[in-house]
C-alpha cells in the first residue's frame, strides 16, 4: 500500500511542496467525530460572509440563527419546535442511513412520507367521527405500510430487473405530489369544506389526532418513534448480523457476498425500512402538526433527512445530533427572515453549505494529508 | 470582521439574552401590522398585489404604523409558527393572505386572543378573526364579454389553477358573458393544479392555443401565458390579479387587479381606532376591492364601451353577473328569469353552467 | 365532449421539439460525464444556476446571447465545485451530487432574488427561408429558435466526437476502466474535470433554454425536476448519443401531449394524466436496465492513483 516513492501520482502542480493524500488503512477515530464540527464552524464562518454579502451583519444573523431559538426572547416557543421540526428529519434519517450504509441510495424519500401520509390519513378519515382508542394505532400501522410499499417498488425493480433505484425512487416522489393533490381535491376532501381542497383537520379529531404528550413540548408520538428508531438502529448496527451485513456490504461488496449477504434481501430490507419509517414520518406529521392533507402538504424533509443522514455520519446517535442541528437552521432562518430581513434563500445555501463542507472535510477522516520535500531530479 | 462589527454583534447578543428577562409587551404608540405572504413578493401577482396593501399602509399612516412580513411561507406547521413568530413580536394585527391558512390562523388566533387577525379567501371567523375576499367574478364577466366579442376562432382557451369554487364561480361567469355576447363560443378548460408555476402556464396556454383558442383567461398568477401569446401572435391575453401591463396594449388588452389598499388602510385604521370587529367582507367592484386594467385600443371602440358599461353597471349593482334566467350543466334549472344567486350557492359552487362542455375534474 | 380532431399534429409535433430541448442538453452533457465514469447527480442545480445566470444576464445586457453564454460559464463554475469535492476531495458522489443540487437551487434563488415577474429579451425565430416553407416538414422541423438546433447540432457532435475522435477514445477508456487509462499515461483527473466542466455548461445551457425562451421567466425552482429527468435519460440511452436524443423527445412528447389531451376534452383525470410523463420514464427505465452491462464500468467509482 503507497508507492515506493518515485514518481508521485497525485501531485498539485505549481506547489512549493508535493501535498500527497495517503488513504488511511483506518478512518480516523478523531476526524470521525472533529469533522463535522469543523464542518459546521466552515459553514459558520462562509454564510456569515455570504450575509455580509447580502447587507446584513454577519455575527446579529449567525447569533439569531444558533442563539436565539434555544436561549433567546422566545424560546420557551422554538425550543419545543426544534422538537416538531426534527423529529420526521432524524426518522428519516435514520431509516436511509441504513441504506446508504449498504449503498442502497433511497432518494425517494418524500415519496414514501407522502405516501405514508395519505394512508394513515386515510385509515383515520375512514373512521370518522367514531371514537375508538384503536384508531390511532392502525392509522400507524398503515402509515408503514404506506410507506414502505412506496419504498419497495424501487426496491422490487432493482433486485429483479436491476432498475437503479434512485432515478425510479425519485421519479415516484413526483408521482407521490401529484397523487396528493388528487386526493386532497378528490377522495379525500373534506364534505363540509366548502367546496375547497385539503381533507378534515385530523387535529379537531380527537382519535386521530397525533397530540403532544406532554402539552407544548412539541414531543408527540413522532418524537418518540424518532428516539425509538435511533436506538433500534444503534443496536441493530452495533449488535445485530443484519447490521454486520449492512456495513459489510457497503465498505466491502465482494466480500459480503463471499459471506453470504443474499444482495436481494439486504436491497429489500433497507428500502423497505427506511420507506417505512418515512411513512411513519409522513403519517405522524399530517395528523399532528399539520393536520390536515393538502396540496402543499409535504415540506421537503425527505430531502433534507438526505443532510441529516450525511451530517450525522449515518450513525444514529450522529443523526440525532444532526437532525436537531438542521431544525435549528430551519427555525433560526425562519426567526432571521423575519426580524433581519434575510432572504429566505439565504437560509438555502447555508443548509447545501454544511453538506459541501462536510463531504470536503470528511477528506481528512478517510484520507492523510502528507507534505514532502520536492524531490531531486536526477 | 472588525472589532466594532465584533463588539455590535456581542452587544446584540447580550441584548437579546436580556430580553428573556424583560417580557415582550406590544408597542406603545405604534400599531404594528404583519403580513404572511404565500409567495413572494415579486412574483407580480396575488402576493406582489398584497404587499402594494402593505406598502400603501406605510404611505398612508407614516409614523404611526410599522409592518413587517414573512414571504413564501408554506402552509401547515410553518404557517402557524410563522404567525405564532410575528404575534410574539408584538403584532396587533395580522393578515394571511392564502386561504391554506385557515386552520393555522384559527389556531393562533386563540392563542392570542388581543391580536387581530385577518384571513383571505377563507370562512372561519372568530371573535379575532375576519375572513375577506373579492368578488373576482365580476371582473369575469367583463373578461368574458370582451372575449366573446373579439375571438374569431370562437374558441377560448381558460388556464385554471384547482377545482374549487372561486375558479370555477370565474369560469362560470366569463362563460356566462361571453355567450351572451357570442353564441357560437366555446371553452377549452385546461387545470394546471398551480396558482403559480410560469413554466407549466406557458405549457398550458400554446396547448390551448395549438388547440385553436385566440384567446386566452386564466386563474393562474404569472405573466409566462401573455408571453406564450405574444410570441404566437393574435391572442388576446388579460392580466391576472396584477395588471401585467408589460403586456399592453397587446396581447393583453384588460386585466383585474386585486386591489387590496382601501380594505387594508380601513382595517388597520380601526385597529388604530379600536373599532375593530370580525366580520365576513366579500367585496367587488363597487367597493374598489376588484378594479379592472385599463381596455386597451387593441379592443373595438363599441366593445370597450360595452365593456365599461358593463363595469358600471356591476358596481352599482343594477348587474349581477349570475342572472337568470340559467340552467346548470346538467339541464336542471337553477336561476329562474331575473332571479340572482345568492352568496351562499356562490361560495359553494360546484357545478358548470349549461353550455359548458367540460367536466371539472374530482 | 372529446374532440381529438381539434389538436393539430403540426403544432404539436413543433411544440415537442421545443419541449424537449432543455432536458436533451442537461441529458448530452451528462452522456459525457457518465461515459468518462463520473456520476453527477447535480444536473438540477447545474441548470437552475444557468437558468438565472443566463436570465440575470440576458436582462442586464439586453442580449440572449450573452445570457446563454453566461448560463453555460455558470453552470460550468457550479460544476467545478462537485469536481473540486469528487476528483480531490475524494468525496462520495452520489452525496456530492444531492449537495450541488441543493446548493444550486439555494443560489439561484438567492440570485434571482430580483428578477422575479420580469420579462427577458426576446429570443429570435429562425425562419429557415425555403426550408420552413415546406408543407408539414417546415413548421415542425425549420421554424424554431436557434437553441434547439444548437442542442442537435451538440448531440452530432458529442456522437461524432466520441466515435471518431482520439479524445473521445481517451474519455471512454478513462470511464470503462480508470487504473488502466492512469498506467497508460492518460491524466485521468484532467479528463474527468474537463468533462464535468462540459456536462456543467451544457446542463447550463439546458436551463437557460427554460428561464430564456421556453417560458420565458425567471422563477425560484422553475426546473422542476428537469434536471432528474435528464439523468434518466441517459440510463434509458444506454450511455448512446443517439438515443438521448429519442428519450428526448419521448418525454418533452408525453408531457406536451397530456396538456393537448386536457385541452380536447379527453376524460382521463387530470392528475393521473399529469403522472404520466414519470411513469412513463419508470417503465423505459425498467426495459432498459436489461442494458446495464453497457453502463462505463467505472462509473461512480472513485479515482485515487495511488491504489
Amino acid at each position: 500500500m503507497g508507492d515506493g516513492g518515485s514518481a508521485p501520482l497525485h501531485r498539485h502542480e505549481g506547489a512549493p511542496m508535493r501535498v500527497r493524500l495517503e488513504k488511511r488503512p483506518q478512518p480516523s477515530r478523531r476526524w470521525l467525530y472533529l469533522s463535522p464540527l469543523l464542518a459546521v464552524l466552515v459553514t459558520m464562518l462562509a454564510g456569515g460572509a455570504l450575509f455580509a454579502a447580502l447587507g446584513k451583519n454577519p455575527v446579529e444573523a449567525i447569533a439569531t440563527i444558533f442563539w436565539e431559538p434555544l436561549f433567546g426572547e422566545f424560546a420557551f416557543y422554538y425550543r419545543p419546535q426544534l422538537l416538531v421540526k426534527g423529529a420526521p428529519l432524524v426518522l428519516i434519517a435514520i431509516g436511509l442511513s441504513l441504506g446508504f450504509r449498504a449503498g442502497v441510495w433511497n432518494i425517494g424519500a418524500e415519496g414514501q412520507y407522502i405516501i405514508g401520509a395519505l394512508a394513515g390519513a386515510g385509515v383515520g378519515l375512514a373512521f370518522y367521527p367514531l371514537d375508538a382508542w384503536f384508531v390511532f394505532p392502525l392509522m400507524v400501522i398503515a402509515g408503514a405500510i404506506g410507506g414502505l410499499a412506496w419504498g419497495m417498488i424501487p426496491g422490487l425493480l432493482r433486485v429483479r430487473f436491476g432498475t437503479n433505484e434512485i432515478l425510479v425512487s425519485l421519479m415516484l416522489v413526483y408521482v407521490a405530489e401529484k397523487l396528493l393533490a388528487a386526493m386532497a381535491l378528490g377522495p379525500m376532501k373534506n364534505p363540509e369544506g366548502m367546496g375547497f381542497p385539503g381533507s378534515r383537520n385530523l387535529q379537531q379529531y380527537p382519535s386521530a389526532h397525533n397530540a403532544d404528550l406532554i402539552a407544548d413540548t412539541g414531543m408527540h408520538w413522532g418524537a418518540v418513534a424518532a428516539l425509538i428508531a435511533v436506538i433500534f438502529a444503534y443496536i441493530l448496527l452495533g449488535r445485530h448480523v443484519l447490521g454486520y451485513h449492512i456495513r459489510l456490504t457497503g465498505q466491502a461488496p465482494r466480500a459480503a457476498r463471499f459471506a453470504g449477504v443474499d444482495p436481494a434481501r439486504l436491497v429489500l430490507f433497507c428500502l423497505g425500512v427506511s420507506g417505512a419509517l418515512a411513512g411513519l414520518a409522513g403519517m405522524f406529521e399530517v395528523s399532528g402538526p399539520a393536520g390536515q392533507v393538502s396540496i402543499d402538504f409535504n415540506v421537503g424533509y425527505g430531502f433534507t433527512a438526505i443532510i441529516v443522514a450525511f451530517l450525522g455520519r449515518l450513525h444514529p446517535f450522529g443523526i440525532a445530533l444532526a437532525g436537531l442541528l438542521m431544525a435549528l437552521t430551519y427555525i433560526g432562518g425562519e426567526i432571521a427572515q423575519s426580524n433581519l430581513g434575510l432572504p429566505a434563500a439565504a437560509i438555502q445555501m447555508f443548509q447545501g453549505m454544511l453538506l459541501f463542507f462536510l463531504l470536503a472535510v470528511d477528506l481528512l477522516t478517510n484520507y492523510r494529508l502528507r507534505l514532502l520535500p520536492r524531490p531531486e531530479t536526477a | 470582521m472588525t472589532l466594532k462589527t465584533l463588539l455590535t454583534g456581542a452587544t446584540v447578543a447580550l441584548g437579546l439574552a436580556a430580553g428573556a428577562v424583560t417580557p415582550a409587551l406590544a408597542q406603545d404608540d405604534k400599531t404594528k401590522v404583519g403580513f404572511i405572504y404565500v409567495g413572494p413578493i415579486g412574483d407580480g401577482g396575488w402576493t406582489y398585489e398584497h404587499n402594494q396593501g402593505r406598502l400603501a399602509l406605510e404611505e398612508h399612516f407614516g409614523d404611526q404604523v410599522e409592518t413587517i412580513y414573512q414571504e413564501s411561507v408554506p402552509e401547515g406547521a410553518d404557517a402557524t409558527r410563522a404567525i405564532t413568530q410575528m404575534a410574539l413580536n408584538g403584532a396587533d394585527l395580522i393578515f394571511t393572505t392564502s386561504f391554506g391558512y385557515m386552520d393555522a390562523t384559527v389556531a393562533v388566533a386563540e392563542k392570542f386572543p388581543d391580536v387581530k387577525f385577518e384571513h383571505a379567501t377563507g370562512y372561519k371567523t372568530a371573535p379575532n378573526l375576519s375572513t375577506y375576499s373579492a368578488r373576482f367574478y365580476e371582473g369575469r364577466a367583463i373578461q368574458g364579454h370582451i372575449a366573446g366579442k373579439m375571438t374569431k376562432s370562437n374558441i377560448v382557451g381558460y388556464i385554471a389553477s384547482y377545482p374549487i369554487p372561486e375558479v370555477i364561480r370565474g369560469i362560470n361567469s366569463a362563460f356566462i358573458h361571453a355567450r351572451k355576447a357570442n353564441p357560437d363560443v366555446e371553452f377549452k378548460i385546461i387545470w394546471a393544479y398551480t396558482w403559480f408555476d410560469p413554466a407549466k402556464e406557458a405549457d398550458a396556454a400554446t396547448a390551448l392555443i395549438e388547440q385553436g383558442a385566440d384567446v386566452i383567461l386564466q386563474h393562474t398568477d404569472s405573466t409566462a401565458p401573455q408571453a406564450a401569446a405574444e410570441k404566437a401572435g393574435g391572442v388576446v391575453t388579460f392580466g391576472q390579479a396584477s395588471d401585467m401591463a408589460e403586456y399592453k396594449p397587446f396581447p393583453r388588452v384588460s386585466s383585474i387587479i386585486d386591489n387590496w389598499k382601501p380594505y387594508y388602510i380601513a382595517r388597520t385604521q380601526a385597529v388604530i381606532d379600536g373599532t375593530w370587529e370580525s366580520q365576513q367582507v366579500w367585496d367587488g367592484i363597487g367597493p374598489g376591492m376588484v378594479g379592472i386594467g385599463e381596455i386597451t385600443d387593441a379592443v373595438p371602440a363599441e366593445v370597450k364601451e360595452e365593456a365599461l358599461a358593463l363595469k358600471d353597471a356591476i358596481a352599482s349593482g343594477d348587474h349581477h353577473p349570475f342572472t337568470g334566467p340559467l340552467k346548470k350543466q346538467d339541464g336542471s334549472d337553477w336561476l329562474a328569469e331575473g332571479e340572482t344567486a345568492d352568496d351562499g350557492t356562490l361560495l359553494g359552487m360546484d357545478f358548470y353552467v349549461e353550455g359548458l362542455d367540460a367536466e371539472i375534474p374530482q | 365532449m372529446m374532440d381529438l380532431s381539434s389538436i393539430s399534429p403540426i403544432l404539436l409535433l413543433a411544440s415537442i421539439m421545443a419541449a424537449s430541448t432543455p432536458v436533451l442538453l442537461a441529458a448530452i452533457g451528462e452522456l459525457v460525464v457518465e461515459r468518462a465514469g463520473v456520476l453527477n447527480l447535480g444536473v438540477e442545480g447545474m441548470m437552475i444556476t444557468g437558468a438565472i445566470c443566463g436570465f440575470a444576464f440576458a436582462v442586464n445586457t439586453g442580449s440572449p446571447a450573452l445570457g446563454f453564454l453566461a448560463a453555460a460559464l455558470g453552470g460550468a463554475g457550479l460544476s467545478l465545485l462537485f469536481a473540486l469535492l469528487t476528483q480531490f476531495a475524494l468525496a462520495n458522489q452520489v452525496a456530492s451530487g444531492l449537495a450541488l443540487t441543493l446548493f444550486g437551487l439555494g443560489l439561484s434563488a438567492l440570485l434571482g432574488q430580483g428578477y422575479v415577474g420580469i420579462k427577458p429579451p426576446p429570443t429570435a425565430r429562425l425562419d429557415i427561408p425555403v426550408l420552413s416553407d415546406i408543407p408539414f416538414l417546415g413548421p415542425v422541423l425549420f421554424s424554431h429558435d436557434p437553441m434547439v438546433y444548437i442542442a442537435l447540432a451538440l448531440v452530432a457532435a458529442v456522437w461524432a466526437g466520441l466515435k471518431y475522435t482520439r479524445a473521445g477514445l481517451i474519455l471512454r477508456a478513462v470511464g470503462e476502466n480508470h487504473d488502466a487509462a492512469h498506467a497508460l499515461g492518460y491524466k485521468v483527473v484532467r479528463v474527468r474535470v474537463l468533462a464535468i466542466a462540459f456536462g456543467g455548461a451544457c446542463a447550463g445551457l439546458g436551463g437557460a433554454y427554460l428561464s430564456l425562451v421556453r417560458v420565458p421567466q425567471w422563477t425560484e425552482g422553475m426546473t422542476a425536476g428537469a434536471g432528474w429527468i435528464a439523468l434518466a435519460l441517459v440510463v434509458f440511452a444506454s450511455w448512446k448519443a443517439g438515443r438521448v436524443l429519442l428519450g428526448a423527445w419521448l418525454f418533452g412528447g408525453v408531457s406536451v401531449l397530456q396538456l393537448n389531451l386536457q385541452a380536447a376534452g379527453v376524460a382521463l383525470p387530470v392528475e393521473y394524466l399529469s403522472m404520466s410523463p414519470y411513469l412513463i420514464t419508470i417503465l423505459v427505465l425498467v426495459i432498459m436496465s436489461a442494458d446495464r452491462s453497457r453502463a462505463p464500468a467505472s462509473l461512480t467509482r472513485i479515482f485515487h492513483a495511488s491504489q
